[in-house]
């Protein structure tokens, strides 16, 4: 019997679900997009941005990937809901909020 | 053999606790239940235990903190009584849901108001669907042996259990009792090993989900179940227990049923009243029995449908109040039992009796005797909803 | 160990995406921030006490906490991690792990200011070796912004609305942290998002490694329940500490330590008229009561200030 969250589909019988509705993993929340809460989408114009990473901390969705090169990547917008909040913070300008188009 | 001692119902159960030596103790005092994490924080501090004992701020912090403790991988225990085990009601449903084997020993007493201290059923009773095993005892020895199998019987199903004996009638009277060997105790209970548990390096576990519709009636469901599986296993540790001690335990227990015509159904210590009023009635010649019910979750409907069906007159006693202008609870589901079981012959009444410490006297249950004889006579049962020994 | 944004950003988030808060919520910034104050070598138990957290970040079967994590109930986070954390030690003295863990509870101002505060002073009392996180947005928002003992006099609650008769709520905040401190706890902050994130991180830190109970009380905006665009969330943040609507401040051991003193003071009109919770605060006629809120934020400054020896 599986007790993985993947498993745990909403066909899942009462036999089979996970004891209690516990998990035994962390982070399955990664499969759940909230990108497509979006209404406007950050864009980052790379000439501006200065990696400052000033964006970095702000973002609520960890949408924001710093790499080990110690850089910021683009926005992830599988998770990103479109806040704002970044590009408000960003202090180049280098951040602009879009219409996005889906 | 066991080692004989003369200690009172509170003593007997801090005695187990101490025995066992459980992981976590949570607990907060409360009348008259308080002995017991008082005799288990002097067996702490003079270190007879290796328990970490949490003296926490009120009863909720107690079963919050017991919750907190199972979940991440221990044994934890609490104890507590009337206002205390309803000021925890909420944290009780979530033991039970989150499926931990939690063992909390109450001794029972009566709710406010009037603030009373005296022992009734009305604080276990008021928490008996919060999805908990409850064991009930007559005796200190009683309340010590079930104390002693709680933990099996708990961790075997994945669902917290109460041990719930009278308060100041055994939990403060002294009687003689026979205790099992240490050792023999620590290998009967065995080490707790949960499959999942939150301080598990290798396995993150995420406890108390926020369950939307698709998922709640399944996870009710699969609760549901081991309190179905609960009655087996209650069984099968009786009979384990049993071998090592020679003190036999089930779901319930009959005394003088077998030809019996009238009986009663009754929890707690006035079930020891009750056998010296039926040896009484005996000794005249009257066919009269009593059900003990020592498992009130769950309840054993097929075995006190089986124990009743050939009796003429039945009285469920009830030691608390719904207050529903109809029944108490043990009427309420020995009528259920009886009525599943296609079973119709039996008249039954309810007798709500002993509320805040009345005293139960053997002339009292006599009387109820008297009374069911009347209806075995006539089979009219006349009102059903009754108090006992209440000034009219 | 000086701070660096760029290494702490580098650090991987505990949090992970996918949870339910709306979008520009204070709250997951609050505790991935903690979160990431943590040695990445340490294993965590983190609480939530029942709140939009809770419930955003545990839907069945998505859990958004890489840690292992418990929610038990609304009023309780405080005895909940108490008792995680009793087991720890119950297991680490039985020779059952020797790995270090930490404990993190988290709740908002309502799990944290009002239901819950009996079993947090509690947790705080004993000392657990524990952080209580609050994530203070300053009104019980997961059941629709109705008032809380956190709700700052005169703010627009449902259950406090600025009528004709009633201009919004009557009471003052109450000052949870100088509650805290009063516990005698060695080590209790008061933070908020400013920044590069430092001062937050910095006593996130604190808090977690000094042995014992500590409390980190985050101010955390909620866009829907202050009334703000939800982009401007480090402006309204910054504009609390520069009108010392909410100073940064720790305690450390009884030690008041403040963090950071406005080079200028800015009016509290600065802060209040970005939100629409004080919008009718603005209205002619309704002076007294920024006049009011002036007061009180210089009075609470001027001890904030003798406390701290300044």
């Amino acid at each position: 019997m599986s007790h993985l969250a993947k498993d745990m589909t909403p066909s899942v019988t009462w036999k089979d679900i996970t004891p209690g509705c516990n998990i035994f993993e962390g982070g399955t929340s990664v499969t759940v997009e909230t990108g497509d809460w979006r209404t406007m989408k950050p864009v980052i114009d790379w000439d501006k941005c200065k990696q400052c990473l000033l964006c970095a901390p702000v973002c609520p969705d960890m949408s924001i990937p710093v790499g080990a090169d110690g850089k910021r990547g683009d926005f992830d917008y599988f998770f990103c809901k479109g806040c704002g909040i970044c590009a408000n913070a960003c202090p180049f300008g280098a951040i602009t909020m879009v219409k996005d188009e889906k | 053999m066991g080692i004989r001692e003369r200690l009172s119902g509170n003593e007997a159960v801090a005695y187990a606790m101490k025995q066992i030596n459980p992981d976590v103790m949570g607990a907060f005092p409360i009348t008259p239940s308080t002995e017991i994490p008082q005799y288990f924080s002097t067996y702490v501090d003079n270190g007879e235990v290796d328990t970490e004992f949490i003296a926490v701020e009120s009863e909720h912090s107690a079963m919050s903190t017991c919750i907190g403790a199972e979940a991440a991988g221990c044994r934890a225990i609490s104890a507590t009584s009337s206002c205390g085990l309803c000021y925890m009601t909420e944290m009780l449903y979530v033991a039970a849901s989150d499926r931990l084997p939690i063992t909390l020993a109450v001794s029972c007493r009566a709710l406010s108001g009037p603030i009373n201290i005296n022992n009734d059923h009305s604080d276990a009773m008021g928490v008996r669907d919060c999805g908990w095993l409850m064991l009930f005892a007559e005796t200190n020895q009683e309340a010590y042996d079930n104390y002693l199998q709680a933990m099996r019987i708990g961790e075997a199903v994945s669902l917290p259990i109460m041990i719930c004996q009278d308060g100041f009638i055994t939990s403060h009277a002294i009687e003689n009792i026979e205790l099992v060997e240490t050792e023999k105790v620590k290998e009967f209970v065995g080490e707790y090993k949960p499959q999942h548990f939150l301080l598990n390096k290798d396995e993150p576990m995420a406890v108390g989900a926020y369950a939307t519709p698709v998922y709640y009636m399944e996870a009710k469901r699969q609760q549901a179940q081991a309190m179905m599986d609960a009655k087996e296993v209650i069984k099968k540790v009786g009979a384990e227990f049993a071998a090592m001690t020679g003190r036999e335990y089930g779901l319930i227990e009959k005394y003088m049923m077998d030809d019996a015509e009238e009986a009663i159904i009754i929890i707690g210590s006035s079930a020891g009243t009750a056998k010296e009023a039926i040896q009484n009635l005996r000794a005249q010649g009257k066919k009269v029995g009593l059900i003990k019910i020592r498992s009130f979750r769950p309840f054993p409907a097929e075995d006190i449908a089986e124990a009743l069906k050939n009796v003429k007159a039945f009285a469920a006693m009830d030691k608390d109040d719904s207050f529903n202008a109809h029944c108490g609870p043990i009427f309420a589901e020995t009528a259920a039992a009886l009525y599943a079981a296609g079973i119709s012959a039996p008249k039954g009444i309810n007798y709500i009796y002993g509320l805040g410490g009345r005293d139960v006297r053997v002339e009292s249950i006599e009387h109820v005797f008297a009374e069911l004889e009347k209806v075995a006579a006539t089979g009219e049962t006349g009102e059903t909803y009754r108090y006992l020994d209440v000034r009219e | 160990m000086a701070y660096n944004l760029k290494e702490n950003v580098m650090k991987e988030d505990r949090l992970a995406g996918g949870h339910r808060m709306c979008a520009g919520c204070g709250s997951p910034i609050a505790v991935r921030t903690v979160l990431r104050a943590l040695n990445p070598e340490d294993h965590a138990v983190v609480c939530s006490a029942t709140s939009c957290l809770e419930v955003s970040t545990f839907m069945y079967p998505y859990t958004a906490w890489k840690d292992s994590f418990i929610h038990n109930a609304f009023e309780n986070a405080g005895a909940t991690i108490s008792g995680v954390e009793t087991a720890y030690k119950a297991m680490k003295k039985r020779g059952k792990l020797d790995e270090t863990w930490k404990f993190i509870a988290f709740g908002g101002d309502g799990g944290t200011y009002d239901i819950g505060f009996q079993s947090l002073s509690g947790a705080m009392e004993r000392g657990h070796d524990m952080v209580y996180v609050c994530y203070d947005n300053e009104a019980y928002m997961n059941t629709g912004i109705q008032r809380s003992s956190s709700t700052p006099h005169f703010a627009d609650t449902t259950t406090t609305p600025a009528g004709s008769v009633v201009p919004g709520k009557l009471q003052q905040k109450k000052n949870l942290t100088k509650i805290m401190v009063a516990h005698g706890v060695p080590y209790v902050a008061q933070t908020t998002f400013i920044g590069n994130f430092k001062d937050i991180t910095e006593k996130a830190h604190k808090a977690i490694y000094t042995p014992g109970a500590a409390f980190l009380n985050v101010m955390a905006p909620c866009p829907r329940g202050w009334r703000y665009p939800s982009e401007k969330l480090m402006e309204v943040t910054k504009a609390a500490v520069e009108t010392c609507v909410w100073p940064l401040y720790e305690v450390i051991e009884g030690k008041y330590i403040l963090s950071y003193k406005p080079k200028e003071k800015k009016p509290v009109e600065e802060y209040l008229k970005m939100q629409g919770r004080f919008a009718h605060m603005f209205k002619p006629g309704n002076e007294w009561m920024i006049e009011q809120v002036q007061k009180e934020v210089d009075r609470n400054w001027e001890e904030l200030l003798k406390l701290c020896e300044l």
